[in-house]
């Protein structure tokens, strides 16, 4: 899809930065300022049910997901050339996004329906709970539906783009939004979407994803914990 | 050796009379909030039965507590620090609302406003949690009280165990003893262990187990972690609760408000002494029949001046010290050993122990079928509740310790009744149970007056050192939130609370009408 330039521009050269920022500031200011609000909100309590497949199948396919565009996107240019040719490595991403991505999609699905279907979730639920959720479906569905598209053309050309986008914003480019005129549709608004993810998210309860990183301290700590007289007083 | 204070409670459940005040004043302090309708911090239970949340008991369906593996060390019962972590998503073990109950109000309003009709209107249940009305209510806090229900449901209590039930259903063999619980406060606490944020921990000074509020994220892994289920999901404000065992009280020298307000005076809040650095050892002894010697070993004598030496060396403050002399705690666990600690097979070391109750004696022995000691007491074997019931829930099955002081309290009783009606003394019947003259004098006095001073004895905690008073000055106290931050949790940026919809709308009065 081709954008006016100066949209364009905003909209994969600025809009990111913006969305970085208030992502970054946004959670240390509610962390720092709110953190009685801090939480995973989950509702599990009120109903067990499809939780546990859905909730498992969701979380776990994501985190494959999540740590596939990390590595495969990031991963320095030289260090993914000496592993492998473009279209390896376009063709790595298709087989192991496609298939976490598509476990994630199902797990989604069920829990969209959970949260629909029964009135115990449904009335308590707040309205940027909906709101993330119904989000979060549609950008696995984009994320999946490229899949098929990247089939089309198997050279990894596209794709090389796409990394050097991701990378130029990671590394500041200045002219890196140029890179993505042009490319379907699908992958616009999938950057996009990614990117208003990250401007929400501060202010719903996609913060807990810090947290889960957080709890992985939990691995390297004592089970016991107990606070001593005096601590707060240095 | 590490010597740690702890206000530990014991509960005489001799005098139980079931009435409830305890769990309805904690009710009113702590949890008459939105969310933690259905969680009652204290609860009392009538045993034999399933109890709250049902089935609490059974660890082989809720995996609490600690599993102790071939080698000699523990492991929360839910998993190791792995297993907590992979089930973080949804953790299969989290007891559903339907559990403890779908908590409900009445539409009482309908009873003043219903038009004429030939019959008295009446005001129908309301979910709290979906706010329809419901068909039915299925399943309350204390569904089975005074032995409510079939015996067929309630005999699948895990107290059972070994005991031939069956003719515990039959009417004359029916036997019941209430149960009141809380959080135990525990040595060993596996909740503590299960929390991935690391936000919930014991108290060094006084031994409270406390969630901070601002790290909870609402894991919930703490909920399925506790063996005695007294962790409670706020499913409005995402946090996990518990009891907090009044600390705002405790720490001012005042008994808990469950405590305080028992009608039967069966309560005792005392200081007791232990050595931490044997916490380990003794919560992982091989057989949980040896559970409650083991902790009972590492409770420390405060009138042994090395103890106080060392106490006072380890910053134990020294009226800690003297009232850990003159703690009823102490007495009846370490001394009088009539108080034993809630499943210790939980290997969590509780420190809310009870006093194993008294019971008439059977039909059966009543018709002379089952004689009596040489000391003219009744075997305690002849009492209705079984004493395999109470070692089950006690002492692990290990019986001879509930005999021992069920006897003793028998014996004291006996004393007791020969002074009312004038007989000879006879320091016999005392000896033959381990006790003396002054001995009994003091469980009369402790267990029969249950006198306010000797029921409580607690020293107030010294928060200047533990907490620097001077940014306390001009706080907002105890609240809820983010203190005095000023934000409404409703329309604050952060996303508000959970079910803020009214169950029932509230409706103006027209001033015209």
């Amino acid at each position: 899809m081709i954008l006016p330039g100066a949209w364009n521009t905003f909209l994969f050269g600025i809009y990111p930065y913006i969305c970085l920022a208030v992502l970054l500031l946004g959670s240390l200011i509610r962390f720092d300022r709110e953190p009685y609000s801090w939480k995973s909100d989950s509702s599990q309590t009120l109903r067990n049910g499809q939780l546990r497949l859905g909730s498992n199948l969701f979380h776990y396919g994501v985190i494959v997901v999540v740590l596939g565009h990390f590595g495969g996107f990031l991963m320095p240019h030289s260090l993914v050339m000496w592993l492998m040719s473009p279209a390896q490595h376009q063709l790595l991403a298709m087989l192991v996004g496609g298939i976490a991505g598509t476990i994630a999609l199902i797990g989604l699905t069920i829990l969209v329906h959970r949260r629909f279907y029964y009135r115990r979730i449904r009335g308590n639920s707040r309205k940027w709970d909906i709101t993330i959720i119904l989000v979060l479906w549609l950008q696995l569905a984009l994320g999946v539906a490229t899949v098929p598209m990247s089939a089309q053309h198997m050279d990894g050309a596209l794709f090389e783009r796409l990394v050097a986008y991701v990378q130029g914003v990671v590394l500041f480019r200045g002219d890196n939004a140029a890179l993505l005129q042009g490319t379907p549709w699908a992958y616009q608004l999938h950057i996009l979407l990614g990117f208003t993810i990250f401007l929400v998210s501060p202010f719903t309860r996609m913060v807990h994803i810090w947290s889960g990183v957080a709890s992985l301290a939990y691995l390297f700590r004592p089970y016991q914990l107990v606070r001593k007289r005096g601590g707060a007083l240095n | 050796m590490k010597i740690r204070a702890q206000i530990a409670m014991v509960l005489n459940l001799d005098k139980c009379i079931g009435c409830h005040t305890c769990s309805v004043t904690c009710k009113n302090v702590w949890t008459s909030r939105k969310g933690m309708e259905y969680a009652w911090f204290n609860n009392v239970e009538t045993k034999p039965g399933i109890g709250y949340p049902k089935d609490w008991e059974n660890q082989q369906r809720w995996e609490g507590g600690w599993e102790r593996k071939a080698n000699g060390r523990l492991v929360p019962r839910q998993g190791g620090r792995f297993g907590v972590l992979a089930r973080i998503f949804a953790n299969p073990k989290l007891p559903e609302i339907d559990d403890y109950y779908e908590p409900f109000t009445f539409d009482y309003e309908n009873l003043q406003t219903a038009p004429e009709l030939p019959t008295a209107p009446v005001a129908r249940p309301i979910s709290l949690i979906s706010g329809r009305t419901m068909e039915k209510v299925e399943w309350g806090p204390n569904w089975e009280e005074i032995l409510g229900g079939e015996f067929d449901k309630r005999s699948k209590d895990y107290n059972f165990e070994a005991v031939q039930k069956d003719i515990y259903g039959q009417f004359e063999n029916t036997f019941m003893m209430y149960l009141p619980r809380l959080c135990e406060h525990c040595l060993n606490p596996t909740c503590v262990a299960s929390c991935p944020s690391g936000s919930i921990y014991k108290r060094e000074e006084d031994g409270i187990v406390l969630i901070d509020q601002d790290k909870c994220r609402g894991w919930r892994m703490c909920v399925s972690g506790c063996p005695y289920k007294k962790i409670y999901y706020n499913w409005v404000s995402g946090k996990a609760e518990k009891c907090t065992f009044c600390y705002p009280r405790i720490e001012i020298g005042l008994p808990t408000v469950c405590s305080e307000t028992c009608v039967g005076r069966i309560r005792y809040l005392g200081v007791l002494l232990y050595d931490a650095d044997r916490i380990a050892e003794a919560a992982a002894v091989e057989n949980p029949a040896d559970l409650y010697q083991a902790q009972l070993d590492i409770f420390l004598d405060p009138h042994d001046p090395e103890i106080q030496r060392q106490a006072l060396a380890g910053g134990v403050p020294a009226a800690w010290i003297e009232a850990a002399k003159h703690s009823p705690a102490y007495k009846m666990a370490a001394v009088w050993k009539i108080a034993f600690p809630l499943h210790p097979e939980y290997r969590t070391l509780p420190m809310v122990w009870y006093v194993p109750p008294l019971s008439p004696i059977t039909a059966h022995a009543n018709a002379g079928a089952i004689g009596s000691g040489a000391n003219g007491l009744p075997d305690v074997r002849s009492l209705r509740i079984p004493v395999r019931y109470l070692a089950n829930l006690l002492t692990a099955g290990n019986e001879p310790p509930i005999v021992s002081a069920l006897e003793r309290m028998m014996a004291m009783r006996a004393w007791f009744r020969g002074m009312q009606l004038g007989e000879a003394p006879d320091p016999a019947l005392l000896a033959s149970v381990g006790l003396d003259a002054e001995t009994a004098e003091d469980m009369h006095r402790y267990l029969a007056i249950a006198n306010y001073e000797d029921r409580f004895v607690i020293p107030s905690s010294h928060r200047e050192e533990a907490e620097n008073a001077y940014q306390l000055r001009g706080g907002c106290g105890f609240t809820f939130g983010n203190g005095c931050d000023g934000i409404d949790a409703k329309a604050g940026l952060f996303g508000g609370k959970m079910g803020r919809r009214k169950v029932i709308p509230i409706r103006e009065l027209d001033d015209a009408e």
